[in-house]
């Protein structure tokens, strides 16, 4: 098996006195496509965010791609340049057109030419299907539209792994479907390493090597998604499904 | 490996405290430099302020020569000067009617900010307050003696200028608003004029307008009282600006409401009285608190047309022959009175926009 | 199946009775309120011009012309009390821009720089920042106006005695005296400077260019910096002039040379600045706050640092939300030099204040203080009203 790429050790995290990561340990292989899932306040969006420093674990350790993450800026600098990240409401900046949104990371961390910078985003553009919107600005695009314009622009920087925090949640129903169908293709087409904090279950039992169930902070139960779904061993596992799945 | 050990509840209390210490503080070399300067900023200016405010000050003393001689401050001026600085010339013996004039002003605002009482009750309140301010002030009746208003001053003037002038500006600025949103051209016209030619003016010229030119404007016989001439300016210069905040507040009144009252059948002073201005108004209030703010420390402008408000009498105490030089202590003392009225006024209205807001979150 | 259409009935809708219609009652009402307006100003105009000719005030513009009489503490162009009326409003007016304008530069500088300490991560910073801007705003800008005039004209020693901080620099209650820059390289160096301003933006747009071509970064700050100081001096070198500081020197009763800042001048730009920098200290606090978390974030994740950050994508956003209010910050600043008339400082209301008590022309001379300050007024508006709307975000 290859070296994993992301190793988390004994990590925890407080926010004051809440407890927020209790000793996670996680291990992700290249390629592999991860779902995590649990209720609100599970930490399931922190254990993401500290993969690429948005937030800081206080105890544990963190490598990806054989760096350790801390709070030496260097080290934090070359680990976002390997690790995309998605966002639940986008942060499109608002000021930029499209184009200038994908091109803004390559022309001013990877410093290519702009000309280059540009070609590359419209192919992105064009692999999530809407490069017609290159010269619009974020306010006049769909929800659906923004956030394949989001995945598109982290993948310019051309990452080793992607993050998606909860990339479907504040979507209207009818484009859900749009964006998952992109997230399928990247996973099926790249083969690029996937964590999706996600509600979808249709998109986990598709696309995922592993469903990670978490609860308070704490990993409760992994395995593959058919072995989740079908036969969750712990109780709380079980009420989570039953609760979601109606 | 960590590099940099960060606060975690199973800590010690000391270990937390330095980390607190170092994060507040030394959390990186720049932020390090910005402590020690400021620090040393503190330590300069501190030790001065308290020497020559406290230490070398003199609180007691018979004459200027006295005073000065500690090298400090001269408190004991204050002493000497208060009553004149807070209450003008007003006749010695009676000042206790100014003083408890203003404490009723003060008892109102306060009551004012106690939400229950936000319905008609305020307006009767106000009323009788001012009402019974009024009589205290004049006399002339119920066995007080007659004070004419040209020997009005100090606070109690500052006090009186500020509310009426933002009382009286109050329905004009919500008319004029109305107006400016109005679809009939000539009121529309109207009120943008007005408003904009107000807002783009310094007060000073209003004042001066209205010292000035307004016996000019007037009848042949017939004169205005000079602090109402003040008054007057202030209320026409409040008024424009309290009209456009009323205007952002019915902005952001969503177009469904004004649709459901029109469909209600209600007419169109229905429409605004019922439904629309209240909650307009709500959303405004905190920056018609700023407004009101604002004309507080303006009162200070009618110095320049020798009014006698709380400035004025500042600068008055100073000219006498006896205590000359003594302008850093008069106006420290009256900046903390300004100061204590606006930063608690600015303080509430903070705390009001909080809670509001809070209430509009679904 | 095509449906079959046959021509609608039209009848026209009965006219409402000429009372209920409700364009009849617009015009109606606009028509009364014009009337009320109109004759409201007919009826004071009239009274005026009643009670001027009842005192024996001429009306008219003809004063400009005559002699002013009336000494001005300080100019910008030549004045003295034999020129007209009309040249002693225009050095008020001239007075009122200058003490206006540097106001504005200064009160920026030091609002931005107070309105991002509030927001640093050191608390003592941020709780100086809050205590400046605090005391500052609730305090009346006339008392702070007498409080540093009372502080220049009665805290500091004679010219005897004034205070020596640095050489050529006197300070004393009859003001600020600084060395002034002459010489016959003086216009070199200025030549030097201009020049090497033109050269920065050249190389900025080469950089730039080579920057899209080839994606390199030219580290254009230190590069500026050393044009910036080096071509005045080459400049200097070249002329083979001099260049000396005048010091003032202590003669008689005061001192002669060099650049004086009155106190006048001294105290209302130091009111000013001081009042309405915790103002525009908010403004921008609240404008850099009004920028989402998420696009901190969002453009942390795609590895850009946090100078960059700044300057490209949250500055943007947050000069958005700054500008209104910083336009009502800049009006403000303009009107409240008219304050000068209180301690003295020479400005278009002191100056025609003066000329009204001349002439008892009362009317025009307030007429024109209004006109001037509309003038500058609407004309900063309309600039920041346009430049709003070009840099306004597009939204659908």
């Amino acid at each position: 098996m290859a070296e994993a790429i992301i190793q988390m050790r004994d990590v925890n995290k407080w926010y004051g006195k809440f407890h927020v990561l209790r000793n996670i340990n996680l291990e992700v292989a290249p390629k592999e496509r991860i779902v995590v899932c649990g209720p609100s306040g599970s930490g399931k969006s922190t254990l993401i965010r500290c993969l690429n420093r948005l937030e800081e674990h206080q105890q544990g350790s963190i490598i990806v791609d054989g760096t350790e993450l801390t709070n030496d800026v260097k080290h934090v600098e070359a680990i976002r340049r390997e690790v995309g990240m998605v966002f639940q409401h986008f942060n499109l900046f608002p000021h930029l057109t499209v184009l200038e949104n994908l091109t803004l990371g390559p022309i001013w961390v990877l410093k290519k030419p702009k000309v280059e910078a540009e070609k590359e985003a419209m192919s992105y553009l064009e692999r999530v299907r809407i490069p017609e919107q290159a010269n619009k600005f974020p306010g006049q695009l769909s929800g659906g539209q923004q956030q394949r314009v989001a995945i598109a622009r982290s993948l310019c920087m051309n990452p080793k792994v992607m993050l998606f925090d909860e990339p479907t949640s504040a979507l209207d129903p009818e484009m859900v479907k749009e964006v998952l169908d992109v997230m399928v293709e990247l996973a099926v087409d790249t083969g690029m390493t996937m964590i999706c904090v996600t509600h979808e279950m249709g998109f986990a039992r598709k696309v995922a090597d592993r469903v990670i169930f978490m609860d308070q902070g704490e990993i409760i139960e992994e395995n593959t998604p058919d072995a989740f779904f079908d036969n969750p061993q712990n109780e709380r596992t079980k009420l989570f499904l039953s609760q979601i799945l109606h | 490996m960590q590099n940099t050990i960060h606060s975690t509840p199973n800590m010690g209390l000391d270990a937390k405290i330095i980390i607190g210490l170092r994060d507040r503080f030394f959390s990186s070399i720049g932020n390090s430099i910005l402590t020690v300067l400021s620090v040393w900023l503190l330590l300069m200016a501190i030790p001065a302020l308290f020497d020559w405010g406290f230490t070398r000050a003199s609180f007691y003393a018979n004459n200027a020569q006295e005073c000065r001689a500690a090298g400090g401050a001269c408190w004991a001026f204050i002493g000497e000067k208060y009553r004149f600085i807070l209450f003008g010339t007003y006749p010695f013996e009676q000042q206790w009617r100014p003083l408890v004039a203003m404490l009723l002003f003060v008892a109102m605002l306060i009551l004012s900010t106690w939400r229950r009482l936000w319905n008609i009750s305020l307006l009767a309140l106000w009323t009788v307050g001012l009402a019974t301010a009024a009589i205290l002030m004049w006399g002339g009746i119920f066995g007080l003696t007659y004070v004419e208003n040209s020997n009005w001053g100090g606070l109690p003037v500052t006090l009186l200028l500020a509310t009426f002038a933002i009382a009286l500006s109050f329905p004009i600025g919500v008319v004029l608003a109305l107006g400016r949103r109005s679809k009939m051209p000539a009121i529309k016209s109207i009120c943008v004029v007005y408003i904009e030619l107000i807002r783009g003016v310094p007060l000073i010229s209003l004042l001066f307008m209205a010292s000035l030119m307004l016996p000019l404007f007037l009848p042949e016989g017939l004169t205005i009282d000079k602090l109402l001439r003040a008054l007057i300016a202030m209320v026409l210069f409040a008024a424009a600006y309290v009209a456009e905040t009323v205007r952002g507040g019915l902005q952001a009144i969503p177009k469904g409401q004004f649709e459901g009252a029109e469909s209600l059948g209600l007419s169109y002073w229905q429409q605004m009285r019922l439904i629309i201005l209240p909650q307009a108004l709500k959303i405004v209030i905190p920056p018609l608190v700023g407004i009101f703010i604002s004309m507080f420390k303006d009162t200070s402008l009618v110095v320049i047309i020798g009014i006698f408000d709380l400035t004025l009498a500042a600068k008055s105490a100073l000219a006498d022959a006896n205590w000359q030089g003594f302008g850093v202590e008069a106006y420290v003392f009256i900046s903390l009175i300004y100061f204590t009225f606006c930063f608690s006024m600015s303080r509430y209205s903070q705390a009001l926009e909080r809670r509001l807001s809070v209430g509009q979150k679904r | 199946m095509k449906a079959e259409t046959s021509q609608p009935i039209v009848r026209s809708a009965p006219r409402p009775k000429l009372w209920n219609d409700p364009r009849f009652r617009s015009v109606l009402f606009q028509v009364l309120a014009i009337f009320c307006v109109g004759g409201a100003i007919w009826y004071l105009v009239s009274n005026t011009l009643h009670n001027l000719s009842v005192r024996n005030i001429s009306t008219g513009f003809d004063f400009l012309r005559r002699e002013a009489g009336f000494a001005i503490g300080e100019s910008t162009i030549d004045y003295g009390p034999q020129d007209t009326y009309f040249r002693a409003i225009s050095v008020g007016l001239l007075n009122t821009l200058r003490v206006a304008v540097v106001g504005i530069i200064l009160a920026t500088i030091f609002g931005t720089i107070i309105g991002i300490a509030r927001l640093s991560s050191n608390w003592l910073v941020a709780k100086l920042a809050t205590f400046y801007v605090e005391t500052m705003r609730n305090v009346p800008l006339l008392l702070q106006l007498f409080f540093w005039y009372a502080i220049i004209s009665e805290a500091m020693p004679g010219p005897r005695n004034a205070l020596h901080p640095l050489p050529g620099v006197f300070i004393s209650n009859r003001g600020i005296k600084l060395p002034a820059l002459e010489g016959g390289a003086l216009n070199w160096v200025l030549g030097g400077l201009f020049l090497a301003i033109v050269l920065i933006v050249l190389l900025a747009n080469w950089a730039k260019k080579r920057q899209d071509q080839t994606g390199q970064i030219f580290p254009l700050g230190r590069y500026a910096l050393a044009i910036f100081v080096l071509l005045p001096l080459l400049a200097w070198f070249v002329s083979g002039e001099r260049l000396g500081l005048e010091m003032p020197v202590f003669k008689s009763f005061n001192f002669q040379g060099g650049i004086t800042v009155t106190p006048e001048f001294g105290a209302l730009l130091a009111g000013l600045v001081i009042y309405t920098s915790a103002f525009i200290a908010e403004v921008v606090r609240s404008g850099i706050q009004s920028v989402n978390q998420g696009q901190w974030e969002a453009a942390g994740s795609l590895g850009l640092r946090r100078p960059l950050i700044l300057r490209l994508i949250v500055l943007p956003q947050a000069l958005r939300v700054i500008i209104p209010p910083m336009t009502s910050q800049y009006l403000n600043i303009t009107k409240n030099s008219s304050l000068a008339v209180a301690i003295g400082y020479p400005d278009i209301v002191s100056v025609v204040n003066t000329t009204l008590n001349q002439t008892g022309q009362a009317i025009e001379g307030i007429m024109m203080i209004m006109a001037a300050f509309l003038t500058v007024s609407l004309s900063i508006s309309a600039f920041m009203n346009w430049y709003n709307k070009r840099i306004a975000l597009v939204e659908r």
